[in-house]
């Protein structure tokens, strides 16, 4: 009989997934690229095949009447704001869900799965609905400012609806399970004999946390990290919903040109430049998070 | 009763007065890890605590280290008083059974680790850690990850992390268990080594009797969360108080005092004759019948290198163990053999 080794195996076996991948990632994800090159078609329905970068001109450059063009900041700024928010929702995602993460992973196990459990309920609920519940907690007449001005904390109510602040909370709400379980993932393997090793090598609690249980469950904030910010940047339900109009975010314009715009080629472009960014700024946090993990800098420190 | 202990002038080493731990079972019980143990340990001794396992040597080495809490008694080290002591403030390091390195840091890492703990910068720490390392003899090893070393190296790696701080008291929780048993015996002189060096106290639990003979320079042993006999292991080996201390170190064979024959009465004059003796297998020797005490017939027989060792059982069902130097002519299975002992050698059990 044959030694097997990782890798010895036919590749025959990875040609079912790797068609369906090509059929509908890859090829919807060369339409796409390709649209983004060619021209809107007659009444913005479309496109005609007529090659042309306008579509990627537009994202910083205006078309004035008379042919000139100026820059346009517009739409790096939604860009720009998009990720400031991707960015303040994987923050609030770590600094919440780290600890209750550390916290789950240290129950008894009968604990840690019914609590594992509820932080899957969530999904149960169609993400709309959960956005539409937010809006009803939210807004003037909702929960939160009811309560207060019941209690007489305030006088007139809060606008805590249709602004970034909305969407900040929408988003955070939204994505925080996938910080919760990689590193819910990570700290449960953790062998809590390695933390009396420390206590009785005269680590306190905040050392401990910092030198021993921080680095050991880095992989799992990585992973977190990842899962929650890539979403959250192209995400355009919770701008919508809760951030009303004032709050765009990039998932917001590429909707709107394929919708009310009908700018094909331009929402094209957007994609493509979403996805380029977004893989840009993936592999930059790689190679940092494992320059650090060569230089033996602990987790927190690239927090 | 009435606490005295604060009255009683301080005593060097550690000194445990009066123990007691429980733990819950499932099923609800309670079961006493620590009965009522006390012992005094002096300075720079090497402790041995042997016991089969759940006789509660490890509660009280994890209890001196401050990772469990007594439900009564009192730990004192130099006079002072330990158990109400944090463990990250007590001067008392632990070499533990999984070794518990850290393995996401080098070994250079884990033993600068206590010295950072106290206040050292990494850099600072720098040649004590190079010094922790030629002692245990890695060296080269500094920039490894624990996993890349074999058993016996992350052995020395947590010794070298426990010893780094200069603890008062070293515990060692059945450190050499998970080694093969020429790895062990190593080890074994290794450990008497950086004792000597360091002339730090070493508190060492252990299940395996050889190990503490070899080890210790006083052994505890342990049953049902109680110390059963505390003395050297020469007092432990060769006058054992009971039955099981004489069965757990060692080998012995239980004798009934009336079926021996031959035996000088005086030795046993106060002696009931329904008393039973002890006697190790070394000492055990085949005869002529007529100097014999014993006659029997050889049921097991076996080749161990060095030595055979025998069982030899009696007409009423007693077997006696026999060990012979490999060599000298000895009966085969199933023959008849004759056996004495240096009447000397022989303990008087009570059962």
């Amino acid at each position: 009989m044959n030694n097997r080794r990782a890798g010895d195996s036919s590749p025959t076996f990875a040609w079912p997934a790797v068609t369906y991948l090509a059929a509908v990632v890859g090829g919807p994800l060369l339409l796409v690229a390709l649209y983004s090159l060619l021209t809107r078609g007659k009444f913005g329905v479309g496109v005609v095949w007529d090659p042309s970068i306008k579509a990627w001109k537009q994202l910083f450059l205006e078309e004035k009447l008379d042919g000139s063009t100026v820059f346009n900041s517009q739409y790096l700024e939604i860009i720009g704001k998009s990720f400031v928010l991707a960015a303040l929702t994987t923050i609030f995602s770590i600094a919440v869900g780290v600890p209750m993460a550390i916290w789950m992973s240290f129950r008894s196990a009968r604990w840690r799965q019914l609590l594992v459990f509820a932080v899957t309920i969530p999904f149960w609920t169609n993400t709309l609905v959960r956005t539409y519940a937010w809006m009803l907690i939210l807004n003037d007449n909702g929960l939160i400012n009811r309560g207060l001005l019941k209690a007489g904390v305030i006088e007139q109510p809060l606008r805590l609806l249709y602004n970034s602040g909305a969407t900040l909370i929408g988003l955070v709400y939204t994505f925080l399970p996938f910080m919760v379980l990689p590193v819910f993932a990570s700290a449960e393997k953790f062998d809590f004999r390695l933390a009396e090793a420390a206590y009785d090598l005269g680590a306190r609690r905040p050392q401990m946390l910092k030198r021993l249980i921080l680095p050991i469950i880095k992989p799992g904030i990585v992973a977190g990290v990842v899962l929650v910010f890539i979403p959250a940047l192209g995400s355009f339900l919770q701008p919508e919903l809760l951030g009303g109009g004032k709050s765009l975010m990039i998932g917001n314009l590429i909707q709107a040109q394929f919708g009310p715009s009908r700018n094909w080629p331009f929402g094209s472009a957007v994609a493509v430049a979403l996805m380029i960014i977004t893989l840009l700024a993936l592999m930059v946090f790689n190679a940092s998070s494992r320059k650090a993990a060569e230089t033996g800098q602990s987790a927190s420190g690239l927090l | 009763m009435v606490n005295v202990l604060n009255d009683r002038p301080a005593r060097a080493g550690l000194v445990v007065d009066n123990a007691a731990k429980a733990f819950r079972t499932p099923e609800g019980g309670a079961v006493k890890a620590l009965d009522g143990v006390s012992i005094d340990i002096a300075p720079g001794e090497f402790f041995v605590m042997l016991g089969p396992s759940g006789c509660g040597k490890t509660t009280l080495l994890r209890s001196i280290a401050g990772l469990e809490n007594l439900d009564a008694g009192t730990i004192h080290l130099d006079g002072e008083r330990l158990d109400t002591v944090a463990p990250f403030a007590r001067r008392v390091n632990t070499v533990f059974q999984s070794y518990a390195l850290f393995p996401h840091m080098t070994v250079s890492e884990n033993i600068s680790f206590g010295l950072e703990m106290a206040g050292a910068s990494r850099r600072s720490a720098a040649p004590r850690v190079s010094e922790m390392l030629a002692l245990v003899h890695l060296e080269e090893m500094g920039s490894r990850k624990p996993h890349q070393l074999s058993g016996g190296q992350q052995q020395r790696v947590a010794l070298a992390r426990a010893l780094a701080t200069q603890p008062s008291v070293l515990l060692l929780d059945e450190p050499l268990a998970a080694l093969d048993l020429k790895l062990r015996r190593g080890m074994q002189s290794e450990l008497k080594r950086l004792q000597a060096a360091t002339g730090i106290t070493f508190v060492f639990v252990t299940h395996d009797q050889e190990e503490a003979l070899a080890l210790g320079d006083r052994i505890a042993v342990f049953n049902d969360g109680k110390i059963v006999q505390c003395g050297t292991p020469e007092d432990i080996y060769e006058r054992p108080n009971g039955r099981f201390v004489a069965d757990f170190i060692g080998e012995a064979s239980f004798l009934n005092v009336s079926m021996i024959a031959n035996l000088p009465d005086e030795l046993f004059v106060n002696a009931n004759r329904g008393a039973h003796v002890a006697v190790r297998p070394e000492r055990v020797r085949f005869v002529a019948v007529s100097e014999s005490h014993l006659s029997g017939v050889v049921v097991e027989s076996q080749y161990a290198g060095p030595d055979v060792r025998l069982v030899v059982q009696l007409a009423d069902g007693q077997m006696v163990r026999v060990r012979t130097t490999a060599g000298v002519p000895t009966p085969t299975v199933g023959g008849r053999a004759d056996v004495a002992f240096s009447v000397g050698s022989l303990r008087k059990i009570e059962v």
